[in-house]
């Protein structure tokens, strides 16, 4: 499987990448990791004229964790996030995510920046972003801008950022609590039949935040303010934990496809979302 | 046409150059071009595993990798891990334990297996079984392979216990 031919840049600053971008428009398509275009450059379903490869630019690497802050640059591995010590404390839901994706040769080379800004409604780390809250930080000619990660998808592989900007960090406030990410696949390496993020406050007996959203379950990542609602002010009881389950199910629109019909993604997603609450609950 | 561009690896510690159409994978230059057939096509859609080199330290897919992005770095194939006369204590211990059958995922599964025992030198059952989920083999129902690996760290481990 050979791709189609390609000029291939590896230009060495964002300035650079930015040019090549306005010069091709959208015939350029920028690559981080490669482990997503690569595999559709080979079948032929992404045609890429010019290939603007990201590893030499500066600045796009590096995981910071400031006053309460965690940064982390787009071109960070899904096996740096996994690693770094600090993350892992601050916000160890990212390693737990980042464990169940793809398989380790996969992981060196995937990155957080590819897997967010791709839109493809598989990846595990737009959803757990939605549960963070991030910012996306986008770069482009007319400067740099910030968008919420629950604004930012808009359908499969369609996102706000504009074709010549490019994506160069997440940003979110460490989060408090229980975590969990919880996530079913066919084996080990799959994509997500459902996937589950949550983040539970809690105070005394008490659920005092709450964030859920769920992967691979319509053609978007989705954030459910419902199903959170439906945990705040909880002990988090069996009762509420299924009015939460409920109140996701109502949000999601999964398609059938080889991972199985509607009724089981919607089965499974139930299963694998009150698990997640469960074991977040449980760490909070 | 887009232009062929000058390509320098380094591989298993020796330079290699030429030129190559940058769309040219990694491990079609490996194979092809400097005679490196350790290194299996299999899948050739990133799953499977047999065509796994290390690349500047890194575990990769020599099939899902562009040589222009390989370009300037380090790569070590089956082939600079040990020699007929030589073998690597992986390849002892996956001769010893039976850890092939076929043999077509080995120089794949011992390049991983290599990178993992160098991250983690170790490793329970379960973490050999994890750290090897990107290789996959279809005769021997993985036993065997898990075995050989364990039986390496042991080896290594009691070696480097002996030097010190």
């Amino acid at each position: 499987m050979i791709p189609a031919p390609f000029d291939y840049y590896r230009p060495t600053d964002i300035a650079g990448v930015i040019a090549l971008l306005e010069e091709h428009g959208d015939d350029a398509r920028v690559m981080a990791g490669g482990h997503s275009l690569i595999p559709m450059m080979k079948l032929r379903m992404a045609e890429v004229p010019h290939l603007i490869d990201l590893q030499d630019v500066a600045g796009l690497d590096g995981i910071s964790i400031e006053g309460g802050t965690i940064r982390i640059g787009a071109m960070a591995t899904q096996a740096d996030l996994i690693d770094h010590a600090g993350l892992a404390e601050a916000a160890p839901i990212l390693r737990e995510a980042a464990l169940q994706i793809a398989d380790p040769q996969v992981r060196y080379m995937g990155t957080l920046g590819g897997n967010v800004a791709n839109g493809d409604p598989g990846n595990d780390m737009p959803g757990l972003m939605q549960c963070l809250d991030a910012q996306f930080t986008l770069v482009g000619p007319d400067g740099e801008r910030s968008v919420a990660a629950r604004d930012f998808y808009e359908a499969a592989y369609m996102t706000e950022r504009a074709d010549e900007e490019v994506l160069t960090s997440v940003s979110f406030a460490a989060p408090a609590g229980g975590y969990a990410y919880e996530k079913q696949k066919r084996k080990i390496g799959d994509y997500a039949t459902a996937a589950a993020a949550v983040q539970l406050g809690k105070e005394g007996a008490q659920c005092t935040a709450a964030s859920i959203a769920m992967t691979n379950l319509s053609d978007v990542p989705v954030w459910s303010q419902a199903a959170g609602a439906a945990l705040q002010g909880t002990s988090v009881d069996e009762t509420a934990i299924k009015a939460a389950v409920e109140a996701a199910l109502a949000d999601i629109d999964p398609t059938e496809d080889n991972r199985g019909p509607v009724a089981f993604k919607r089965h499974v997603a139930g299963v694998i979302l009150t698990r997640a609450i469960q074991s977040a609950w449980a760490r909070a | 046409m887009p232009d062929k561009m000058h390509v320098k690896l380094t591989v298993n510690g020796q330079d290699a150059e030429f030129l190559a159409e940058p769309r040219e994978l990694l491990i079609y230059a490996l194979r092809e071009r400097l005679n490196l057939t350790g290194p299996h096509v299999g899948c050739e859609t990133s799953h499977c595993g047999a065509c796994t080199v290390i690349v500047n330290g890194k575990s990769v897919k020599s099939c899902t990798m562009f040589v222009g992005q390989a370009n300037g770095t380090e790569v070590t194939t089956i082939e600079g891990l040990g020699s007929p006369d030589a073998l690597h204590v992986l390849q002892e211990t996956f001769r010893e334990h039976h850890g092939l059958q076929c043999g077509f995922c080995t120089p794949g599964m011992i390049t991983r297996a290599h990178k993992l025992l160098e991250e983690n030198p170790n490793p329970t059952e379960e973490e050999v079984r994890f750290g090897m989920a990107g290789n996959l083999c279809r005769c021997t129902g993985y036993q065997n392979i898990v075995k050989s690996i364990l039986a390496a760290a042991a080896q290594m481990n009691a070696s480097k216990e002996a030097a010190e």
